[in-house]
């Protein structure tokens, strides 16, 4: 790469993209005012050493959010964490390692970075404009000093030896310009182009999901088959609204679930069990018209009205009944299980606070394969439905659900029960299989395992700016492609008259930036244009490769 | 059928492992007796014109072989048949599975490997990179011998999350760029080896005298790291889609996010370093061959003991 002192533009070395400052080796004012800070502020902030410098930052910032569980992708691993960590946790906390992506360094660094390179684009961006009205610039004197440096000799006038050279180099998408007896040429402004909508793209991807994710939403909604939810802010179970979000971002849809179909590997030695297919299939209704039938896949999204769905889990949701002594129903519905291990092992709580002659608390255990241990215990060998069983362990006392606070579906406060079947309450536990029924203790009633209906666990986004984030995103792709292999180089041809009557021939090139082709294509276009001329006398051939 | 095809698969292995093991010697051996042809001139001298006649030398220094040919052409020669039975290797897996060979940890090492030495001998048809043969090698040797040994796993059917055409497209891509990447990276360590020759400290290295010098390798490296670089762009991209389809978000900072995400940035930073007044050079070498590591680093550590989305290792 020739640094050369042919740059008419920059006063910086030609391998070096235009219109961006290094920041100053020294600091040379003491007294610069507050303009003159501010200056040497942003010229500092938007130089390529703090680009890199912030760039390099980002990467190891972003390493601390990588060690430690985050509350945004898994909340659970974050309480466990602080458990088993009782003397770091709150220092970790303090710092906010356990949002890191959120975490005030880390926005600031990402920030800062984002503001450098708008400051950093916008200068450039209008210097390219100019460029592109520019003139390629006067051949230089000495061409032999350059790269690719070649000669041919030619008979003939050099009037038209310049026309065809500038015909030929234009035909080459050069821009040319006639200078005296030589051609000066340049191509590839794209590859600033390209440059610039890279990093212009990557600051709309910043936008995008900044400012555009902010009118979206994230909900989650456990269903049952046979159940249906709307698309309101009371049906979910747990819902994200982004910063902008309102309720009209909230289409007027509703999705019952008809069945979940799950298929499991039954052949496959070594993957008994694997899950190898899910579908859920359902029927949506969309601002009241006719219901449709569709299904939802991992992988295989609903879109229902700009709103996507996805399947994310499941499990099963066994139907209890609990009567009491006079055979009235106190309680029947499925309660959602929570899925332990891969073959469905399962946990579940159900809460009866009225109709039984005392509070009812279980905690539910379900085999959807049952199989009994050793030690008598049972667990599950597979993930189908195949032998199930239901294991409860009872609990009486105060459920502790009149006090106002909000309780956890999922999770029973033991303090002020007292437990009357399983674990060491010398009743042993409850087990149901279909169809089977049991008495409570206590002669409190009866109960009974209905049926075993699955339930899904879906999640619903509405992002509006995704697209905008995809566009962007291929954006930066055809910029870096277009910025990093598109070269961008400078040719000259000049003509010189011999004493003799021939003419020389000679050629040249100036890389801008990484540019592997250039001698190869300075040598092609002196063959080619002496090809033209034709009736070359003694002409030499003879490529130079560095 | 499927266990007939897994033993053809697991015999070319073993068998490639030997080959390159073998390959890995006489490239070593290559290097160990190469020595600077005694009359290379080097540098190129430019054009100069007389009169008529155009006298143009180029003399550079002779990059490659000169006292043992022999070896170096046994190593390519080795190289291609191992390489063509590691191929088939992948081929076989990936017929027994009846997907594509690269749903596991041990699966794509093999495949990932496969692709790291096609790369290799692919670049040999526009520039002369033999003498990375030790390196890429040795390092796809090792890779192979810790998959064998500690990733294997049975065929096992897809998992939902994995039944897509993300599955081809992503992870093939990110094969592809850790190809580039390895070869820019080990181009930087010859790098640095020369500079630290050139300042006069790596005195016993003789075959480094052989070799293109600092400069070249240095734009040897970036041509490279561009490439894997815009690979890696599109990795990143794509396996941002295929979140949004299969877990319903395109970008949640999973920890295999977070690590891909960690060397973009490195090599974005070393690109910029390329540009950067006072990073050329030995620094920007140094920056490519941690951006190397952390691919490395992404591959093992973070997928077999960090927690997160990604846990398709199989093990
Ligand atoms: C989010 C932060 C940034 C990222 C991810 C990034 C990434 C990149 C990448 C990948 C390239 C090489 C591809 C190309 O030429 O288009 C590049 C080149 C370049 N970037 Fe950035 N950049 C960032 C910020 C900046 C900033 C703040 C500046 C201004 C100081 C800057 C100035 C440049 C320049 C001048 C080049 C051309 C270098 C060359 O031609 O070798 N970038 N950037």
């Amino acid at each position: 790469m020739a640094s050369s002192p042919l740059s008419d533009d920059t006063p910086t070395d030609s391998t070096r993209p235009q219109g961006h400052f290094d920041s100053p080796e020294t600091i040379q004012q003491p007294r610069l005012g507050v303009v003159g800070y501010l200056r040497f502020f942003w010229r500092q902030l938007t130089s390529m050493r703090t680009a890199l410098f912030l760039l390099l930052l980002l990467a190891i910032a972003a390493i601390p959010g990588s060690l430690v569980p985050q509350v945004s992708s898994d909340p659970n691993g974050v309480i466990q964490y602080k458990a088993n960590n009782p003397d770091i946790a709150p220092i970790l906390d303090q710092l906010q390692v356990f949002t890191t992506y959120s975490s005030v360094w880390f926005s600031a660094i990402y920030l800062l970075l984002f503001i450098s390179l708008i400051g950093c684009v916008i200068p450039r961006t209008k210097y390219h404009f100019d460029a592109l009205r520019a003139r390629p610039p006067k051949t230089p004197a000495r061409l032999s000093r350059l790269e690719g440096f070649t000669t041919r000799t030619a008979i003939g006038g050099p009037a038209e030896a310049v026309a065809a050279a500038n015909a030929l180099l234009r035909k080459s998408g050069y821009r040319t310009e006639v200078y005296d007896n030589s051609v000066s040429a340049e191509r590839g402004y794209l590859r600033e182009t390209g440059n610039l909508v890279f990093h212009t793209a990557l600051i709309g991807v910043l936008a995008a999901v900044g400012i555009g994710g902010g009118f979206g939403y994230t909900g989650q909604r456990v269903i049952v088959e046979g159940y249906a939810m709307t698309n309101t802010l009371a049906s979910y179970d747990s819902f994200n609204p982004g910063r902008f979000f309102t309720d009209a971002a909230l289409e007027p849809f509703s999705i019952a679930v008809d069945s979940f179909v799950p298929t499991y590997e039954i052949e496959n030695v070594s993957a008994l069990g694997q899950p190898i297919d899910y579908v859920a299939n359902v029927s949506t209704t969309l601002r009241g018209a006719t219901p449709q039938k569709a299904t939802i896949k991992v992988n295989e999204p609903l879109h229902i009205g700009g709103t996507e769905v996805y399947l994310l889990g499941n499990g099963y949701a066994p139907v209890i009944t609990v009567k009491d002594m006079a055979g009235n129903v106190v309680f029947s519905q499925p309660t959602a299980c929570l899925p332990q291990d891969a073959n469905l092992r399962s946990n579940c709580i159900i809460k009866i606070p009225d109709g039984l002659a005392q509070q009812v608390g279980m905690i539910g255990f379900f085999y959807p394969t049952a199989v009994e241990l050793s030690d008598g215990t049972l667990t599950s060998s597979y993930p189908d439905s195949i032998n199930p069983v239901a294991s409860f362990f009872i609990y009486t006392g105060d459920l502790g659900l009149d006090n106002g606070r909000g309780t956890n579906a999922y999770s029973l406060s033991l303090d002020n029960l007292t437990q009357i079947a399983g674990g060491k309450s010398g009743t042993p536990a409850i087990r149901l299989g279909v169809g089977d029924v049991a008495d409570l203790p206590n002669g409190l009633g009866t109960i009974e395992l209905t049926a075993i209906p699955r339930f899904v666990s879906l999640d619903v986004h509405h992002d509006p700016a995704q697209a905008w984030v995809l566009l962007f995103a291929v954006l930066v792709v055809i910029g870096l492609i277009t910025s990093l292999f598109i070269p961008r180089r400078r040719v000259w041809v000049k003509v010189v008259e011999s004493k003799n009557g021939t003419l020389t021939l000679e050629y040249a090139g100036l890389a801008r930036g990484d540019d592997p082709g250039l001698d190869a294509a300075v040598a092609e276009l002196a063959d080619r244009h002496i090809d033209q001329l034709g009736a070359a006398t003694s002409t030499t051939r003879i490529r130079v490769k560095p | 059928m499927t266990e007939t095809l897994v033993s053809y698969s697991t015999i070319a292995v073993y068998s490639a492992m030997a080959i390159y093991a073998l390959a890995f010697v006489m490239f070593a051996l290559d290097l160990s007796r190469r020595v600077a042809a005694p009359v290379a001139a080097v540098g190129v001298q430019r054009a100069h014109a007389d009169g008529s006649t155009i006298v143009l030398e180029k003399v550079d220094a002779p990059a490659g072989v000169t006292n043992a040919p022999r070896y170096l052409r046994a190593a390519m020669a080795l190289t291609i048949m191992a390489w063509v039975l590691h191929v088939g290797a992948a081929v076989f897996r990936g017929v027994a599975a009846g997907r594509v060979p690269w749903a596991n940890m041990f699966e794509f090492t093999l495949t990932a490997t496969a692709i790291i030495v096609g790369v290799f001998l692919a670049v040999q048809f526009w520039q002369d990179l033999r003498f990375l043969g030790v390196f890429v090698s040795g390092f796809v040797l090792i890779a192979l011998g810790v998959a064998t040994v500690n990733f294997y796993v049975d065929v096992v059917p897809l998992p939902p999350a994995l039944q897509s055409a993300w599955l081809v497209i992503h992870v093939f891509v990110a094969s592809l760029g850790t190809g580039f990447f390895a070869l820019g990276a080990a181009l930087s360590i010859v790098q640095l080896l020369q500079a630290r020759r050139a300042a006069g400290k790596a005195a016993g290295l003789r075959f480094l005298d052989t070799l293109p010098g600092a400069d070249k390798l240095e734009n040897m490296a970036y041509r490279m790291l561009v490439v894997g670089f815009v690979l890696w762009t599109f990795t990143l991209i794509a396996g941002a889609v295929w979140a949004e389809r299969a877990w319903g978000r395109y970008w949640g900072w999973d920890t295999k996010e977070v690590w891909t995400f960690i060397i973009w940035t490195l090599f974005a930073g070393y690109i910029h370093a390329r540009a950067t007044r006072g990073w050329r050079g030995s620094r920007s070498a140094w920056l490519a061959i941690i951006g190397f590591s952390a691919v490395v680093f992404n591959f093992t550590i973070v997928n077999l003991f960090f927690k997160g989305l990604h846990a398709y290792s199989g093990l």
